[in-house]
């Protein structure tokens, strides 16, 4: 089972890779203004109803017309393949974390490793669920394509770490409860900051800039809609996030005698915890701009990374269960 | 500062300026920008205040680090410390951040309260002259029964409801402001529950060596370190006594890990009868004003000790682990009353016995004999040093009971008389003929006894913080209007004779689902009445974004 699951995650590596790759494809072909077909809730069934839309005319322009459409629909058929693709890996992604819950026999949450693997898992999942609401944002697969490769095969490369049940200490319901809710909103925080950077270079674009990395969102979706994604994301994010601090908080009273204690998690938490609240109210604050507020967002997911990589790998903490010797 | 913001206006010093409705508008308008930029520039400014506190050990978290810290960078940790920089977040520093952003708060919230209060008490608004300038706009027949029957929709649909006429205006979504205001009041009551625990809690740690000979009563004296708040001494602690009688740990098989522990006590509160209890790692023992929790565990060695007058003394001696997975622990023996003579009762300074040195559960089968390979006892061993001579445990400094002063060491008035390995039963005879035997171990575990009078307040508040944070995000401020309008003869599909009904929406807050909601109100509303849309449209014209 152990053997398995390490096999998945490396062929779940592979996949985001392919995903990324054909994402990629879309993005050189594809041409945001030609809009095809009726703009449907389409997940899978790549290029149907490509063929609609323009009527007669003179010649020329129905030949530009129909070239321009065969590009749009080649670049929606790579999209939506991309999207097959990265289905597969997140698929391959959830079968190697059943497979090391079994072979552990617990939840695959017990160290760095399968916290990596837990969140990233939770962010691609949470990708498919925004993909079915707003089908345009489907570029953005891009950059979460690459931040899954660049997060998963971290873990495999850097963090990986036999299978060993849990200490005492992490053998509570509050282990569940807790560290279910950390993953779920860091996997959303995760998630969000995908859009907030595409945002941020999105919006450079917008206001005409077009040096290095603002170019890249030449074919991003338009900079309001980003910026609202990433809004929806934290906001729904961040009180699960309070009320996995809070749940940290009490299982902390029962296992060591203190609610708070400025442990090295503990003051990480504290400082993504402020940095978020610091985005939310920037945000909702008309004064300040959205781009400002957006780099807030971006900095909180910092301070997540730092939490998740930065303490356990540098400070010595009670949360030293990373894995890592 | 926001706290102006709760300061009525100066009175005017120039009697001549009328008041200008503009300029106090833009006042306040100015005021509210900087109060939220002053929130956001102090949560900012905490957040990376809470960073040193991280990277720096601190005293409250551990202080051996702090000490091993002065021993590395003997030049910069005092400058340090003067700063603050190992108390972090008791720091001066630290604390004038977070209490100017509550104070901040506070100015910001209870103008904001007062204004909800009224809000909640006041109707919604009369309906603005022109609907079809609001967001949501449509036109349907009058419904039976007219305004009256509009109201009792809305009312249905929890809206609240004003009729003015013909004319109905509605308001959904306090609870945003209420969620708003909850979720900022709680973080203060969290605040000051932190403060009672900080002013009226006590801690302690100590431990506690199996058996009825070694019970303690809880009393500051008990405590190896103690923590009291400013506002708690002595006096003040619970009356209660405990007694360790089993302790239970389980461990892997493969690589040692601990697995599984428990605790079997037996307590005795206020002079009750005694009761037996259990409680283990996140499961504290819960007793009348304090909790006592599991830190730690290990073996203490029981060795005899017999003297040149044949007397013996029996003591268990708690061997601190040294942190390695097999437990191994490291420990004194030390008896300053051996070798009094019973004739006359004079003790000789100089003939002070102690023991130092490891216990390995189980001991490797060659040496080096330092390290344990395994938690359980599968192979006691102890690694011990003899010393003789006056251990200075007379001379009215406190010594440790777990190591060797190594002054008196240091000084000659301490000498190694002898090394050995001792198994299980074994007798170690000194040079002076006197001997050491190997008796058994009992267990002890590490105590953390506390009592933090704020954590009730603090579970409480931190549970209206989330709900009110949920209504904050999730809430939504609308309102509806409907106002009956004479029908449009130029419109076809309405019936002659009867009036239509004009409605209109207003999202005050960013809400991309409220063009649904509206037509969806609005068919309810209509009810019976047949719908005229005059676009045609699947109800509402969807508002600029
Ligand atoms: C301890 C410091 C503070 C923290 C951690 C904090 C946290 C938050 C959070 C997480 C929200 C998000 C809820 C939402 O977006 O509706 C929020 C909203 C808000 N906060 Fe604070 N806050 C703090 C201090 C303040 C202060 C000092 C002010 C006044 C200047 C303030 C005014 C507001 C307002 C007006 C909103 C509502 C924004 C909206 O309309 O959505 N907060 N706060």
């Amino acid at each position: 089972m152990s053997v398995l699951s390490d096999q998945l995650v490396t062929f779940s590596i592979l996949a985001y890779l392919v995903a990324m790759v054909v994402h990629a494809v879309e993005y050189a072909l594809g041409n945001a203004r030609v809009r095809v077909g009726p703009p449907a809730r389409e997940l899978v069934g790549a290029g149907v109803g490509a063929a609609g839309g323009a009527g007669s005319g003179p010649e020329p322009t129905v030949r530009a017309a129909t070239t321009a459409q065969r590009t749009a629909a080649r670049a929606r058929a790579a999209g939506l393949g991309a999207v097959a693709v990265t289905v597969v890996a997140a698929l391959l992604h959830l079968g190697a974390l059943i497979a090391r819950g079994v072979a552990a026999d617990r939840m695959p949450w017990g160290n760095m490793y399968e916290f990596v693997l837990t969140v990233s898992f939770i962010g691609v999942a949470s990708w498919f669920v925004v993909l079915w609401k707003r089908p345009t944002l489907r570029r953005l697969g891009l950059f979460l394509t690459l931040v899954m490769v660049l997060l998963v095969a971290t873990a495999e490369l850097l963090l990986y770490t036999p299978i060993v049940p849990l200490v005492p200490a992490l053998n509570s319901y509050w282990f569940i409860i807790h560290v279910a809710t950390i993953v779920f909103s860091s996997g959303i925080f995760l998630l969000g900051v995908v859009p907030a950077c595409a945002y941020l270079m999105r919006a450079g674009y917008e206001q005409g800039r077009r040096s290095f990395p603002y170019l890249l969102a030449k074919r991003m979706p338009a900079a309001a809609a980003l910026e609202r994604l990433t809004f929806v994301l934290h906001a729904f994010s961040f009180p699960i996030f309070t009320f996995a601090v809070i749940a940290g908080a009490i299982w902390a009273e029962a296992a060591w005698g203190r609610a708070w204690g400025w442990d090295p998690k503990e003051t990480w938490a504290f400082i993504s915890w402020v940095v978020y609240a610091g985005y939310l109210h920037a945000r909702a604050t008309p004064s300040v701009k959205r781009n400002v507020a957006t780099w807030l967002a971006v900095l909180g997911f910092l301070t997540v990374m730092m939490n998740l990589f930065g303490v356990n790998i540098f400070f010595e903490g009670l949360h030293s269960y990373g894995g890592l010797d | 500062m926001t706290v102006t913001d709760d300061r009525p206006a100066p009175p005017a010093e120039t009697p001549r300026r009328r008041p200008n409705r503009v300029l106090a508008l833009l006042r306040n308008s100015w005021r509210q920008l900087t109060s939220m930029r002053t929130a956001l520039v102090l949560l900012f400014l905490l957040a990376i205040a809470a960073i040193p506190g991280s990277v720096l050990p601190q005293r409250g978290v551990n202080p051996e680090d702090v000490r091993d810290y002065f021993v590395a960078y003997p030049d910069l940790a005092p400058v340090l410390d003067r700063l603050g920089a190992f108390d972090a977040f008791s720091s001066v520093w630290f604390s004038a951040i977070y209490l100017l952003l509550f104070t901040s708060l506070v100015g910001c919230i209870t103008p904001r309260l007062r204004d909800h209060v009224r809000a909640l008490r006041s109707k919604p608004p009369a309906a603005p002259k022109r609907l079809d300038r609001l967001p949501q706009h449509t036109v349907f027949a009058v419904p039976a029964g007219g305004a009256p029957a509009i109201a009792a929709v809305l009312r249905r649909h929890r809206w609240r409801v004003e009729v003015r006429g013909d004319e109905v205006s509605a308001e959904k979504g306090y609870l945003k402001e209420t969620g708003n205001l909850l979720f900022h009041a709680s973080m203060v009551v969290v605040l000051i529950g932190v403060a009672l625990g900080s002013w009226y809690g006590w801690s302690g740690n100590r431990v506690l060596v199996a058996g009825a000979d070694n019970a303690f009563c809880n009393t500051q004296q008990q405590y190896a370190e103690t923590s009291f708040g400013p506002q708690v001494d002595g006096a003040d602690l619970p009356r209660f006594c405990l007694q360790l009688d089993d302790f239970e740990a389980r461990f892997l098989e493969s690589n040692g890990q601990p697995e599984f522990f428990n605790a079997k006590v037996t307590v005795d509160e206020n002079g009750g009868t005694p009761r037996s209890a259990e409680f283990s790692v996140n499961s504290p023992l819960r007793l009348d004003g304090a909790n006592v929790y599991l830190l730690g565990h290990g073996y203490a060695p029981v060795v005899r000790y017999t003297d040149r007058f044949g007397r013996s003394q029996t003591s268990p001696n708690p061997f601190l682990s040294t942190g390695d997975i097999g437990l191994t622990g490291e420990g004194l023996a030390a008896f300053p009353d051996a070798n009094v003579d019973p004739a006359t009762g004079e003790r000789d300074p100089e003939l002070q016995l102690a023991f130092t040195g490891l216990y390995l559960p189980t001991a490797p089968q060659e040496a080096p004999f330092v390290r344990s390979e395994f938690p359980t006892e599968r192979n006691p061993l102890l690694n011990l040093v003899a010393y003789r001579g006056n251990l200075g445990l007379d001379a009215g400094i406190p010594g440790s009971v777990y190591e060797l002063d190594q002054r008196q060491v240091d000084a000659g008035r301490v000498k190694e008389v002898g090394t050995k390995l001792l198994r299980l039963g074994e007798v170690w005879t000194l040079d002076d003929g006197t001997t050491l035997e190997f008796l058994g171990t009992e267990p002890y575990i590490v105590l953390s006894v506390r009592h933090d009078p704020g954590s009730t307040l603090l579970l409480v508040s931190s549970g209206t913080l989330l709900l009110g944070l949920m209504g904050s995000l999730f809430g939504r401020r609308r309102r509806v209007f409907f106002r009956a309008r004479p029908a449009d003869p130029a419109d076809e599909s309405s019936t002659p004779g009867s009036s239509l009904v004009e409605a209109g929406g207003l999202p005050r807050v960013d809400h991309p689902g409220f063009a649904e909601e509206f037509t969806r109100l609005v068919a309810a509303v209509s009810g019976a009445g047949r719908r005229v849309d005059p676009d045609g449209q699947a109800g509402a014209r969807v508002g600029a974004e």
